[in-house]
């Protein structure tokens, strides 16, 4: 019962921050540092959450040859111009390859 | 469609599949973890939104307070507010519209309709994301709590370079572009690397969000940015 008491908290709570920036009043975008600021959150953050899905395993910093080696892969493709699927794939693919050989 | 719609819609279906299978993962591991089966699917129907799953069920699994487990998995959904407020003027949801919109607004569908260079294919590309994503997240909760897992290690096949792979390609053409956004990138991988030992999950990649406030400093430096008509932007 606790299990699912928690279970529908978090959901409760994570919907109702999601609805919060949706319906946050728009006037305090007509602000131009407010609006470069907003434009610029998901550059930061995204990027920020590359760099921790790579880089930590919850509080500890972890190298993972195969997934920075798979992270690599894909930024090889980008500057190759890969369309998107095919990043993807270059990245699963290298790391998954990378696994089956133990590393 | 036009073709900028039509790669915003493929766009969006690929992140919505493939990072809706690393679903597998999470089913496995709230199972794993001691929730039922039906605790593992409601947990994904109702928050969707992957971090915060996988850090209650973390909790449980380790027999933590589940009160703080929640907490620290809203923590972990904060910043999906930051993200609703940049895309409120893009997606323009009203009334019950918006109650259902809210629930999709996560990291992928971020991701994939702030790399669109247009409002219309920004939305196109929100909703093949939240569609293909809500789908096949779900369902793979499902089969990764049936036991799924039997099937081997989501890792074994590199499921989870995906994510990071995905994020990293739709920022790809504005982090080369533009160098106020590679000097928030940067600032925003140090401070979230460099604070990860130090604070609980979650709040590393929030407190990144000061990296774009250093952006909005710097870009004041050079000359004011036309103020009109900036608004309708994507």
């Amino acid at each position: 019962m606790a299990v699912w008491i928690a279970v529908l908290a978090t959901g409760i709570g994570c919907y109702a921050l999601k609805l919060a920036g949706l319906v946050a009043p728009q006037r305090v975008l007509s602000d131009e540092r407010v609006r470069r600021f907003t434009a610029l959150v998901p550059v930061a953050l995204l990027t920020a959450l590359v760099a921790v899905q790579t880089l930590a395993h919850g509080r500890v910093l972890e190298l993972d040859a195969a997934r920075l080696s798979g992270l690599a892969a894909a930024v090889v493709a980008l500057l190759l111009r890969a369309p998107f699927l095919v990043v993807l794939v270059a990245a699963a693919v290298v790391t998954a390859g990378l696994r089956a050989f133990g590393v | 469609m036009d073709s900028q719609r039509r790669a915003a819609v493929r766009d969006g279906l690929g992140v919505g599949l493939a990072v809706g299978l690393s679903g597998l993962a999470f089913g496995a591991a709230a199972v794993a973890a001691g929730l039922g089966v039906a605790q593992a699917c409601a947990l994904s129907v109702v928050a969707f939104t992957g971090a915060s799953q996988f850090a209650l069920v973390g909790v449980v699994a380790g027999g933590g307070n589940l009160l703080a487990g929640a907490l620290g998995a809203m923590l972990l959904g904060g910043r999906n507010a930051l993200y609703g407020l940049r895309l409120a003027p893009t997606l323009g949801a009203r009334g019950w519209r918006r109650l259902l919109t809210a629930h999709l607004v996560i990291d992928e569908t971020t991701a994939v309709a702030t790399a669109q260079p247009e409002p219309r294919s920004a939305r196109a590309g929100f909703w093949a994301t939240a569609v293909s994503l809500y789908l096949t997240w779900n369902l793979a909760t499902l089969f990764g709590a049936l036991g799924a897992a039997r099937l081997g290690n989501p890792e074994t096949y590199g499921l989870d370079v995906v994510g990071p792979a995905a994020f990293l390609a739709l920022l790809w053409p504005r982090l080369v572009s533009g160098g106020t956004e590679r000097v928030v990138a940067l600032l925003a991988m140090a401070v979230a690397v460099a604070t990860t030992p130090l604070l609980p999950p979650g709040v590393p990649v929030m407190l990144a969000a000061v990296a774009a406030l250093a952006g909005v400093v710097r870009r004041r430096r050079t000359p004011p940015a036309r103020r009109a008509g900036e608004l309708s932007k994507a």
